[in-house]
């Protein structure tokens, strides 16, 4: 049961993902880019992590998808122009996709990567986001507290770049 | 598969069915009860030709609004301009997928819960994928290739991004005071203590505000802003395309009065003398009237009162009041 599940949202993801990168238009391909992120969140459901499919939802869909749109619909960028914007980067892409594929076949080959499978328990579906937020302040608390201090410079860059466009 | 998951299977089935169908039928009351109560308040009758009192006007309006002519704009991204309702409308009803009316009841000796699922993550659920709905205002709006619809979904994606952050913070305050995520046992922590409102006055205040903001009604509806934009978003909608935006924005009035029952005003929880279900429904009205009522006595804000509301005052507001909630949770 489960993996019928995985495999039409893996399946509806990555056609999404395809589509998102091969379709001109680029409000079409936003919408593609949200499907995409729509499946990687049930697929979190299928890891147990009802909160982070909860965050992918929020943060990717909700968020990133607005500010993107903005960017999309004032930018206004020509269909065509938006067509040839990669082709200087598709060495790097390529590098870094066989480089990033190799790393994940790794970690499969050596049993690092493996997702649990079966009926979720009841601990785990009640205390999902204790853990989470647990492991968050103790465990990882200084990469926690990096991200949160590149969030606040990503932040005041955006803001100093405004400043400036007014001057 | 044995028989007890078939009958779960079929439970759950049957609820769905159940819960949206009660919410396609649910704005035909809502239209008729929402066009009196403009009438009462401006000192008119409303609507009284079609039936006692009006009574069978929504349904007359429903008939014209499936013959009339489906427009689709020629210059209009056409793939879009289909797809946004749709996607206007999905999101809104997927919310009620955990959104509780009552504990449970005991039938032929099986246990029903009155809720499709109660997840653990409940709220967040929700507030996320409600936030899906208003990319069918932004995609309609653009699709349709418009001056006035663009300018309306450029509205409504600023007004949702800055609302969502107050109203999400609101949300935040009950979340620490009843110490959970899910619908369930906020409302059951309610019925321990007090309603939530006693210790979150402000929040409850935020979160009115920002959910009107959130299903874009007067005094917020920046959007359609008949005066200015024609009807915004919509302008070059008609037919059902039109009435499924409208029937989307009904749905989110309705969740928007059950959130603030579950969360402040204890959900189901009230006196003996009447079944649970029953409060939960008379605190539900009580607050989709509130929400018709402010629609008819408050004037619309300009578009840049209405961020220096949403950023300005609700949001530094509700992050004080987590800061409270969090001296007294401690």
């Amino acid at each position: 049961m489960e993996l019928i599940f995985f495999y039409i949202f893996a399946i509806v993801a990555l056609a999404s993902a395809i589509a998102v990168i091969s379709i001109r238009n680029p409000v079409h391909s936003a919408i593609f880019l949200m499907v995409c992120f729509l499946q990687v969140a049930a697929l979190f459901v299928l890891l147990r992590s009802p909160f982070l499919a909860a965050v992918q939802i929020f943060v990717y869909v909700g968020a990133v998808m607005v500010l993107f749109l903005f960017a999309v619909l004032i930018l206004d960028l020509g269909r065509e122009r938006f067509g040839e914007y990669l082709h200087h980067q598709s060495p790097i892409a390529i590098i870094v996709v066989v480089g990033l594929i190799f790393v994940i076949g790794l970690g499969l080959a050596r049993g690092k990567l493996d997702a649990p499978l079966g009926k979720y328990t009841e601990a785990e579906l009640v205390k999902n986001i204790e853990v989470t937020g647990e492991l968050l302040y103790t465990k990882y608390v200084f990469p926690f507290e990096v991200i949160s201090l590149l969030l606040l410079v990503a932040m005041v860059g955006a803001i100093v770049l405004v400043m400036k466009e007014r001057k | 598969m044995d028989i007890n998951t078939l009958i779960e299977v079929a439970l759950i089935t049957v609820k769905v069915i159940l819960v949206s169908s009660i919410l396609f039928a649910l704005p035909i009351p809502l239209t008729w009860i929402e066009r009196k109560v403009a009438g009462h308040i401006q000192l008119r009758l409303g609507p009284f030709r079609v039936g006692w009192h009006g009574i069978l006007q929504p349904i007359a309006d429903m008939i014209k609004l499936m013959f009339k002519e489906d427009i689709i704009p020629d210059k209009a991204d056409k793939w879009l301009f289909k797809l946004a309702p749709i996607i206007s409308l999905v999101p809104i009803f997927l919310t009620f997928a955990t959104v509780p009316v009552g504990d449970k009841i005991t039938v032929l000796g099986r246990e029903i819960t009155l809720y499709i699922s109660d997840m653990n993550v409940g709220i967040l659920y929700i507030l996320a994928v409600a936030g899906i709905g208003v990319y069918g205002l932004i995609f309609g709006g653009w699709a349709s290739n418009s001056k006035y619809a663009l300018l309306g979904s450029m509205r409504s994606s600023a007004q949702m991004i800055s609302y969502e952050l107050a109203l999400s913070f609101a949300a935040i305050g009950v979340v620490m005071v009843s110490n959970s995520l899910s619908l369930v046992d906020i409302v059951n922590s309610q019925k321990v203590s007090t309603w939530n409102i006693c210790y979150q006055p402000l929040g409850f205040i935020i979160f009115i505000i920002a959910g009107l903001a959130e299903i874009n009604r007067i005094p917020f509806d920046l959007s359609e802003d008949e005066g200015t934009l024609a009807a915004g978003y919509h302008v070059e909608y008609s037919s059902m395309r039109f009435s499924f935006f409208m029937l989307a924005e009904y749905v989110a009035m309705v969740l928007m009065s059950v959130l603030a029952v579950i969360l402040f005003f204890g959900g189901w929880s009230g006196h003996a003398i009447l079944p649970p279900i029953v409060w939960f429904l008379i605190k539900v009205s009580a607050f989709i009237y509130f929400f018709m009522w402010v629609r008819f006595t408050f004037p619309r804000y300009r578009y840049d009162q209405l961020m220096t509301i949403g950023w300005k005052i609700l949001l530094p507001l509700s992050l004080v009041n987590i800061l409270i909630t969090g001296l007294f949770v401690i």
